[in-house]
């Protein structure tokens, strides 16, 4: 029972991952990564395409169970966990290709997002009284102050998801991820497919939300620029493989990675 | 092999969540009128009706009940059920059972037969932990023929094919054995569970539905268990649909399979896909126009067939086969989101009117 | 001993004509992903050809055959240009419940054009018992076991060897590669259609030769539901060991429980196989992608 007898740093990590391997049949998509993510950064995960960085997500997510290895969270070792029970924990994440329900307005999208820390049982819902009502009415409320405007959704809250432009979509599905009022925000290429303009503007709310919130972020990104400015850390895995780690600075002189990038030579 | 695993496509189950909805149900004064209204009609029907209407109204209001309950499963959740009768043949024949066998009262009878069916329901909806599309709903279908054979062949209980008088109900001595009667016991009923249903869609329970049905591993992510979720939106689907069968059991007099087969289950998902997928409203409109069609068929086929009634029974079966087909495929082809988006629609140019027409 | 050999053999020369009408499911859902609820109707729709084509106007059954394969084959591909292309890409439940009122539509249209009286077809196939060794096998069982190997094996020759065959193939496996190598889909989806339904046809001749015919002819097919849980929905030779078992099965069932339990032992196999094994022994099992 290798998770079992995990030792627990001292001053220990938000999110630890250690020695995770991980293969469909014969093919590896992970091999021994070893990362940790420390309370309060921007930690960000690069690497090429099929380098093993969605895998990982979906590890530390509990889709995948590895075959070997343990992820620790808050101290707790939840290689284990189902799925379903990490969001309470406090562990929130986007998808690469948005993962929003689309038939439903954004107020309602955001709402799911709480749907963890919400308790109503079903008699009390189909009335429409005492908890249900209370607890949707202080939902609504905490979401239009605390989410609504911080993000600037004001405008769209009403409208249905699959109506808005494809940057507002993944806007609403970072305001999604933060009514989950997570510890650990896990973004899948917030940025991908954005103009430079919507890349800022969401560059400004990652920022605005760790200062405010103080939540830690774990993020994917294919765009260098925005990964070197907002990263405290960076780990770079490539063929499944943790290649490099450290500040913005130290990754970008590793020759190694250089080299993963540009190609021998 | 590329058949599409989320059943229902976008929009369909859209909240009426306007700025208000977070107060109680009755929150603008617009809408408390017409629910007034609608009540207020509802009660003087039967006073101006005759009695086939009356009869009619009944029909359609069980209808409504039973097809809310499909709508939820299939419609809000989207876990496709070719096998709604059978609960509400679980419904009828537990009231019935309650009501002769054990003498109980309706108040406890039709809750009772609710709540049966929603047990079968659980049962039934467990393979949903490993299969799903598809597969989900052949299990629902073998569920449906399972049903009837216990029903034709477990005859101490259930009186096998021929099935058995069920006595009517009877409320502080009065016999509920006219259809006017009944009348006060079925609409009210329906009005309730109409408005229940209309709640839970505006709670956490209705949207952890939507949720399941639109992306399930999104659902996951954000703490919602699929198992659980799609075990509840199966019990309280199968809760209608049992307690919408137990008002037949009292309604027709009597219970047998013949009344729950698989055609009955086929003529319920008509409904939802003729009214509307993901509606309360839709699954209402559905039900009703549903209960209407053979009506309006009877009516040709009567002048068509002439005075000979055994060739206009026989040629009725088959024309309502052939227009039930055609309102499907007709439905599905033009007007996907049913009848629910044409009244939205009509609602909109009303609104915008006399600026757009 | 004697008995349960002889039981087993004819509930196994059965299991053909199962076989036979679960054909026409797999090949349109192994090629478009559709599984066609409307699949009995048109065997039903085949056998009324049939009989209209050979008794009305009075020509041979061979011609009558054809034009039911014909007829069928037309059918099929009507409807998957009318219906099943406008709903391509559709949630499931559009798709499933297109095809279940497509059903409707063929049961009514048939109840309306031919009314609801047994009709019965020429015998097609000989009554007289085979025997082998000392055990009787109605002959009617018999022959459509042969019949019907014989079909599925020139369907499974077809798809092997021949040039349009392995375009299905090539389509059913990935639509997007195959639009890429310049197979034209569309016109291989309409074809997939009319093969199935030409199945359909010949497979609902030889049901009401030996059965009878009514409108109804098409519940038959919901009995098939288990022989394509257990062979897997899309697997060509797995319809062939499904239908056996589900014979083998059947005849047990109706030999040792008695004649009640035959109608329903297919229903519980399916929910058995789907709680165990969803994609039946021979079925490809889907990987979802997040």
């Amino acid at each position: 029972m290798g998770w079992a007898c995990l030792e627990i740093d001292a001053a220990m990590s938000l999110l630890e991952i250690r020695d995770v391997s991980l293969a469909f049949g014969g093919v590896k998509a992970l091999t021994g990564v070893s990362l940790a993510v420390e309370e309060g950064t921007v930690t960000s995960v690069i690497g090429p395409n099929g380098a093993g960085k969605t895998s990982l997500y979906n590890v530390i997510s509990g889709f995948y169970r590895p075959q070997s290895g343990a992820v620790a969270f808050a101290g707790a070792d939840i290689t284990l966990v189902k799925a379903n029970r990490r969001a309470a924990l406090g562990m929130a994440r986007t998808f690469q290709n948005i993962a929003l329900f689309r038939g439903l307005t954004v107020l309602d999208n955001i709402k799911l997002g709480a749907h963890h820390y919400l308790k109503s049982g079903v008699l009390p819902a189909a009335w429409y009284i005492g908890s249900a009502a209370r607890e949707e009415a202080q939902l609504r409320g905490k979401i239009e102050r605390d989410i609504v405007d911080l993000l600037h959704l004001a405008d769209f809250r009403d409208a249905p998801v699959s109506a808005l432009s494809y940057g507002l979509q993944k806007r609403v599905e970072l305001a999604r991820a933060l009514a989950m009022r997570p510890k650990l925000l896990m973004l899948d290429e917030p940025v991908a497919g954005m103009n430079r303009e919507e890349k800022e503007d969401m560059a400004r709310y990652i920022l605005d939300v760790r200062e405010e919130w103080g939540v830690t972020v774990l993020l994917i990104e294919h765009d260098m620029g925005m990964v070197m400015d907002l990263s405290d850390q960076i780990h770079v895995l490539n063929f499944g493989q943790k290649l490099s780690s450290g500040t913005p600075d130290q990754v970008r002189a590793d020759p190694a990675v250089i080299e993963a990038y540009l190609g021998e030579g | 092999m590329s058949f599409s695993l989320d059943l229902v496509g976008p929009r369909a189950g859209i909240a009426p969540s306007n700025y208000r909805a977070t107060a109680a149900w009755l929150d603008s004064g617009e809408r408390r009128l017409g629910l007034a209204l609608l009540l207020g009609l509802l009660a003087l029907f039967p006073f101006v009706a005759g009695d086939y209407l009356v009869y009619l109204a009944c029909v359609a209001a069980m209808t409504v009940v039973s097809v809310i309950g499909l709508n939820i499963l299939t419609g809000y959740t989207g876990l496709l059920s070719i096998g709604h009768a059978a609960f509400n043949g679980i419904g009828a024949y537990s009231c019935a059972v309650a009501t002769v066998k054990f003498g109980w009262p309706f108040w406890l009878a039709v809750p009772f037969g609710g709540l049966m069916a929603a047990f079968a329901g659980l049962i039934v909806g467990l393979p949903s932990l490993r299969i799903k599309g598809l597969y989900l709903a052949i299990a629902t279908l073998a569920a449906q023929y399972l049903f009837l054979f216990a029903a034709q062949h477990w005859e101490s209980v259930t009186g096998g094919d021929r099935g058995f008088q069920v006595a009517p109900a009877s409320f502080f001595g009065i016999r509920l054995d006219s259809d006017m009667r009944l009348y006060w016991l079925i609409m009210p009923v329906t009005v309730l569970m109409c408005l229940a249903a209309h709640n839970l869609f505006r709670t956490r329970i209705g949207r952890s539905f939507i949720a399941v049905r639109e992306r399930d591993y999104s659902a996951e992510v954000l703490g919602i268990d699929l198992l659980r979720t799609k075990l509840l939106a199966f019990a309280i689907a199968s809760f209608y649909a049992g307690i919408a069968g137990a008002l037949m059991a009292y309604f027709f007099k009597v219970v047998n399979p013949e009344q729950y087969t698989f055609t009955a289950s086929i003529f319920q998902l008509t409904a939802i896909i003729v009214g509307g997928l993901g509606s309360v409203l839709g699954s209402i409109l559905g039900a009703l126009f549903m209960v209407a069609v053979p009506e309006i068929l009877k009516a040709v086929v009567s002048a068509l067939a002439g005075a000979d009634a055994v060739k206009g029974a026989i040629m009725l079966a088959s024309a309502r086969e052939l227009v039930f087909g055609l309102l499907i495929v007709g439905f599905l082809l033009f007007e996907p989101f049913g009848l629910a988006e044409i009244v939205r629609r009509a609602r909109v140019s009303l609104q915008m009117w006399p600026f757009k027409t | 001993m004697n008995l349960f050999i002889e039981y087993s053999m004819v509930g196994i020369a059965s299991g053909g004509m199962y076989a036979l009408m679960a054909l026409g499911f797999v090949l349109v859902f192994k090629g478009t992903g559709v599984f066609n609820f409307a699949q009995g109707e048109l065997m039903m729709l085949g056998a009324y050809i049939f009989l209209s084509v050979n008794q009305l106007a009075g020509l041979h059954w061979s011609i009558a055959l054809l034009a039911t394969v014909l007829f069928a084959l037309l059918t099929g591909v009507l409807i998957e240009r009318t219906v099943l292309r406008a709903l391509a890409g559709q949630p499931l439940l559009s798709i499933v419940m297109a095809t279940v009122g497509l059903g409707l539509v063929l049961k009514g249209a048939a109840g309306l054009i031919w009314g609801q009286e047994q009709r019965t077809l020429p015998e097609l196939v000989p009554r007289k018992p085979i025997f082998i060794g000392d055990i009787l096998i109605p002959g009617a069982v018999f022959w459509s076991f042969v019949i019907s190997m014989a079909v599925i094996a020139a369907c499974l020759l077809y798809f092997r060897f021949t040039r349009g065959g392995v375009t299905m193939r090539a389509a059913a496996s990935s639509q997007v590669n195959a639009y890429a190598v310049g197979i034209n889909v569309p016109v291989i989806s309409a074809l997939t259609w009319g093969l199935a339904a030409a199945a359909g046809g010949f497979a609902g001749v030889l049901l009401a030769a030996i059965n009878n015919l009514t409108p109804h002819l098409g519940d038959l097919a919901l009995s098939v539901l288990a022989v394509l849980i257990v062979g897997g929905l899309d697997s060509l030779a797995g319809v062939i060991v499904g239908g056996l078992i589900i014979g083998w099965l059947q005849s047990m069932t109706g030999a040792y429980l008695g004649g009640q339990y035959r109608e329903i032992m297919p229903f519980i196999v399916v929910l058995a196989v789907l709680l165990v094994r969803p994609h039946g022994l021979f079925g490809r099992k889907e990987i979802e992608r997040i």
